[in-house]
């Protein structure tokens, strides 16, 4: 038995090359929700479209990313792919499989979040001339945005420990340098808690802001916090 | 006089069996006040909806001033915008406080500075009672309360005419009042109004006319002192009898 080692435990929480494999994993979940939410707005739209077509195919995506594990995908698309001649590079497939993830998730999200704002809201947006576009952006979205922060930030809580898994492609996230490291020194226990400690400080982090943004959105619907902000 | 609002032979399916307003026509003269009563389920709310395009319809045609509003090449969002709406159930934006639901429509729309809206939003608010929950949110306020807020932000666009949905049917009796007040204190300053209702007490006070609609028909429409004292159809006699003696 080793045991544990403290020195070697408090050496690697400041490591640089580990500190990077954090970053990317930032990086990567940042990068894999934003673009996520944008093609998510697309898919809820196209499923809630009036024209069959375009919401049997977001129905058909939906289904399609939904229902396969996004390690198959991403093998198929980094390892599969080639073999027909479509490359991507490590950063591309693993972008891609992600972003396709969170889009087919989170379009049901944003879909949920848009039905549930009141017929009526859309009448007296109208009603008062705004467009389409307009009525969206100033009544609809912002009140839907209340009902999607909470899942949505489940979302990116699970994005950030689901990057994990573009490690099997050799994506130099933070799992992938922590085993690195792991077959150089050998000490799996402090270097996995390691890694454990880094995921738990961004998830952290992210609970913090959400629970802003939830506040900022909440805004009209807390009579106790209305009331206070407006002494 | 040019008619302010015009409908021709309006015809309006929900789906491909059921017809909801069948042939109706009616015309409001600036200035003019039209109370629209029936029996539920008669069509009354679909046809003020059809005013100003949030229904659509698919016979006959519709004409605000001189803004068709049936009609393929019609920009619906520019005739709302100067037709005021006030819905049986408010619909405020809840997101926003009062003040800046009565800002949205002018600053967004209409394209006033956010200084302008503000200063017509505060004298609206005066002029409907509530200048002193200019900060609050919907929430915050009573069914009257919001009501009222609903009729200040249409009439912060400076609308040509007043379209009311039953403004008055999801409130608590001792909340009809103050909204009432208001309503007329705007039919006496002579807006053109389309009101459908049940308040014939309103109806007698400040209408020019009486609408009366059964099944989708517009039944009887007549001047209000001749509708309350010899009715034509059979219907309305029926109607009448239910709605007021009690």
């Amino acid at each position: 038995m080793k045991g544990w080692n403290w020195d070697g435990f408090f050496e690697y929480l400041t490591n640089t090359y580990i500190l990077e494999g954090a970053a990317v994993t930032l990086g990567l979940t940042i990068a894999a929700m934003t673009l996520g939410v944008v093609a998510g707005c697309v898919v809820a739209l196209m499923r809630m479209s009036p024209f069959r077509i375009l919401s049997n195919i977001a129905y058909f995506y939906t289904w399609l990313i939904r229902g396969t594990p996004l390690l198959v995908q991403l093998i198929i698309i980094y390892t599969g792919l080639p073999q027909i001649g479509i490359k991507f590079s490590v950063l591309e497939a693993t972008l891609i499989g992600l972003v396709m993830n969170e889009a087919a998730y989170l379009s049901e999200i944003i879909r949920s979040g848009i039905s549930s704002v009141p017929k009526g809201q859309s009448n007296a947006a109208r009603a008062v001339g705004m467009t389409d576009v307009q009525m969206m952006r100033y009544i609809i979205a912002p009140q839907a945005a209340r009902i999607i922060i909470p899942p949505l930030g489940n979302s990116v809580n699970g994005c950030l420990k689901t990057t994990s898994i573009a490690s099997i492609i050799s994506m130099e996230e933070l799992l992938r340098r922590t085993q690195v490291l792991i077959q150089e020194k050998f000490m799996v226990l402090e270097l996995f808690v390691v890694a454990a400690l880094y995921y738990l400080l961004m998830t952290t982090a992210w609970d913090l802001i959400q629970r802003r943004i939830e506040r900022h959105f909440g805004r009209g619907y807390d009579i106790k916090a209305d009331a206070a902000e407006q002494r | 006089m040019q008619p302010m609002i015009v409908l021709e032979d309006v015809d309006k399916w929900y789906g491909k069996n059921f017809q909801v307003l069948k042939s109706c026509s009616l015309t409001v003269s600036p200035g003019e006040v039209v109370v629209i009563c029936g029996p539920s389920g008669s069509g009354k709310s679909t046809l003020i909806k059809c005013v100003n395009g949030l229904e659509p319809v698919q016979g006959g045609h519709i004409s605000v001033k001189d803004m068709e509003v049936t009609g393929p090449r019609t920009k619906l969002p520019k005739l709302r915008s100067h037709v005021g709406m006030v819905f049986q159930h408010f619909d405020l934006f809840p997101h926003m406080t009062v003040t800046e639901n009565i800002c949205i429509g002018q600053t967004r729309v209409l394209g006033r500075t956010q200084a302008e809206a503000e200063a017509k939003a505060a004298a609206l608010l005066e002029r409907v009672g509530m200048s002193d929950h200019a900060r609050k949110y919907p929430i915050q306020l009573s069914g009257g309360q919001q009501q009222r807020i609903a009729i200040a932000r249409a009439l912060a666009m400076d609308p040509i005419a007043m379209l009311f949905d039953e403004p008055t049917s999801a409130l608590d009796p001792e909340m009809i009042t103050e909204v009432l007040d208001v309503m007329v204190e705007l039919a006496k300053e002579g807006m053109t109004m389309m009101v459908v209702t049940h308040e014939m007490g309103f109806a007698r006070k400040v209408a020019d006319r009486v609408v009366f609609m059964d099944g989708g028909e517009v039944v009887e429409d007549t001047p209000k002192d001749e509708f309350f004292a010899s009715p034509k159809s059979q219907r309305a006699v029926e109607f009448l009898s239910k709605i007021l003696d009690h």
